[in-house]
């Protein structure tokens, strides 16, 4: 990995994270022309109007009010909620700490869970293991969070009465009760992103399985594990980090679904009851947050990748 | 086109998918007809009533028939999804053509910047342009084929690439044809296999993005038999009537399993070398 890699990457991520923040600005307060209807209903007289738009600096060039509120974001000054008053960024920072604890854990649920599943499926190519396992990735990759979500709950929740269907108890007051209160939300996540890691994995494997070096092993006498897993799993892994990572970036959108259904109190929670309350502060930092995280995670990926794949040279 | 066709139908995928897709294709445009009952006549007497003779589905909470809303409920849903996915494949592909037929400064600017939008989630992208717009399903459709536009226009932008570089187009620019011709009438149609094939999951894709929205009350609002909305209405009764939420979350996953499988198998009957 050259220093002029790591420039340019970095410095494609700056661009990446000032064209969000653009749209963002663009979509939530230039877009509709009048951020000021929006706080004030369409009930408001037009001088009231005239006066907010005067308050908030509606006035001005869409540029000049975009340069404003980058300079307050880029300080970490992100306003106040029009909603409770509350300053934004802590708000936001507290929610997106349970959010990522939903994600990590739903994370490491599915790689516990793919990377044996896939590895079983590819040694087991075109047996009843396979074909069930194909199926059933299928339907995982096809249902959207909040089907599977009703159909967890409907399940576990209500015919089998294991866990409890909705809530959040912080992890810190009472771990047990905590974790269980996020065990379907978790599940829910990783059921998705089981079917389609665990499907990456098998193609990768199949592919491994087949190329010159596996057979070289297999005919240099090795054991068919030591086959398996040493020589094929580390060939397969490498581009599997790679969907892991894009994967992250579906975590963080499904993730919104799924903590409404659940009321978790996290960032998606919080975008969408901004979303409903049009509380223009709280969107905008939501969606510059969630986007930035996911940016991050894609150049972390990506640096990994190039540490670990010593054939890869970037210029 | 037949040739296509025959191998489509080869593969188990590709049968499999045909197959769903061409039922549900069948929904969307005779559902109304299919269905028995008016999917909004409210019954009050006939209120959760489980699946049987006379209602074939089961009743909802005002006592529609499930039936037929889920009949009706398959142009709200799938063509609503289908129209949002075309929208988003013609404009991302006329922006994934013409970055490739610039080339240099412009395309990598342009890539870069592509790039840059789809560090925004789909989903989260479609809620932004909804909350804007205001909730309504038109309003989510927009929402949608926004979020998809850069999406296709990479994946054209790379199939245009490798055709912009063979004789024909340089042939035309040659010529003295302008760019208009040379994106549409050259590049496009030799780059619309990928396209098919990427735009084809994407319909599963934007089925389900499509009843989320309206699941989180902003797209197809009431009384609309919209699936994703259907869900919604009835997780409060799930506890008593679990066929009310079951009827569309299936409808759904056959549906996107569907355009899945036919995206595979489209996959497979257009690059027979691999």
């Amino acid at each position: 990995m050259s220093a002029s890699y790591l420039a340019r990457r970095l410095l494609a991520m700056v661009y990446t994270l000032l064209v969000v923040s653009i749209i963002v600005f663009g979509v939530t307060q230039i877009l509709p022309a009048d951020a000021a209807t929006v706080i004030m209903g369409e009930n408001a007289t037009p001088e009231q109007l005239a006066a907010l738009r005067d308050r908030l600096g509606l006035n001005d060039l869409g540029v000049v009010q975009y340069l404003r509120w980058l300079s307050g974001v880029l300080t970490g000054e992100f306003g106040a909620s029009m909603r409770t008053g509350q300053p934004v960024l802590p708000t936001i920072l507290e929610a997106l700490s349970r959010s990522l604890t939903l994600a990590a854990l739903s994370i490491a649920l599915m790689l516990v869970v793919a990377l044996p599943l896939g590895i079983l499926a590819a040694t087991k190519r075109g047996g009843p293991v396979d074909v069930l396992f194909g199926l059933v990735s299928y339907v995982g990759v096809s249902l959207p969070e909040f089907v599977t979500a009703t159909l967890v709950i409907l399940l576990l929740a209500d015919w089998l009465q294991l866990l409890p269907a909705t809530g959040y108890v912080p992890l810190t007051d009472n771990l047990w009760v905590g974790l269980r209160h996020l065990a379907l939300p978790v599940l829910t996540i990783s059921i998705i992103l089981i079917a389609h890691v665990s499907r990456m994995v098998r193609s990768e494997m199949v592919d491994a399985l087949h190329s010159d070096y596996v057979r070289a092993a297999r005919l240099k006498g090795l054991s068919e594990n030591r086959v398996v897993y040493v020589h094929a799993l580390r060939n397969a892994l490498l581009p599997t980090i790679t969907i892991v990572a894009l994967d992250v970036g579906y975590v963080l959108g499904g993730i919104i679904v799924v903590e409404e259904i659940f009321a978790i109190p996290g960032l998606g929670r919080q975008l969408i009851v901004s979303i409903q309350a049009r509380d223009l502060p709280m969107i905008q930092a939501g969606a510059v947050v969630l986007a930035s995280t996911y940016a991050v995670m894609n150049l972390v990926a990506d640096f990994g990748y190039a540490l670990l794949d010593k054939r890869i040279q970037y210029g | 086109m037949a040739e296509v066709l025959r191998r489509l139908v080869r593969t188990p995928q590709g049968a499999i998918g045909l197959a769903i897709i061409a039922l549900v294709l069948i929904a969307v445009l005779f559902g109304p007809w299919l269905a028995p009952r008016d999917p909004f006549a409210i019954s009050p007497l006939q209120r959760y009533r489980p699946p049987g003779p006379v209602n074939f589905l089961g009743t909802d909470h005002l006592g529609r028939d499930l039936l037929s809303r889920v009949l009706h409920g398959a142009s709200a849903t799938v063509a609503m999804a289908i129209i949002a996915t075309l929208a988003g494949t013609l404009a991302g592909s006329l922006i994934g053509t013409g970055s490739a037929y610039l080339g240099g400064r412009v395309d990598e600017l342009m890539m870069r910047t592509v790039d840059a939008v789809m560090a925004i989630p789909s989903l989260l992208m479609s809620l932004l342009v909804v909350s804007m717009l205001g909730r309504s399903a038109t309003n989510a459709v927009i929402a949608i084929a926004i979020a998809f536009t850069p999406g296709m226009a990479r994946i054209s932008r790379s199939v245009a690439l490798a055709v912009r570089k063979q004789d024909y187009v340089s042939a035309a620019i040659a010529r003295g044809e302008g760019a208009g011709f040379v994106i549409l009438r050259e590049m496009l149609p030799n780059a619309l296999a990928p396209i098919i094939v990427e735009m084809t999951i994407r319909f599963a894709f934007s089925v389900m993005l499509f009843s989320t929205l309206s699941f989180l009350g902003l797209g197809a609002q009431p009384p609309t038999p919209e699936w994703g909305l259907m869900v919604s209405e009835a997780r409060r009764f799930m506890h008593l009537s679990s066929w009310m939420i079951l009827w569309p979350c299936i409808s759904i996953a056959l549906v996107a399993v569907g355009f899945n499988l036919l995206g595979d198998g489209l996959r497979d009957a257009l690059n027979p070398r691999t």
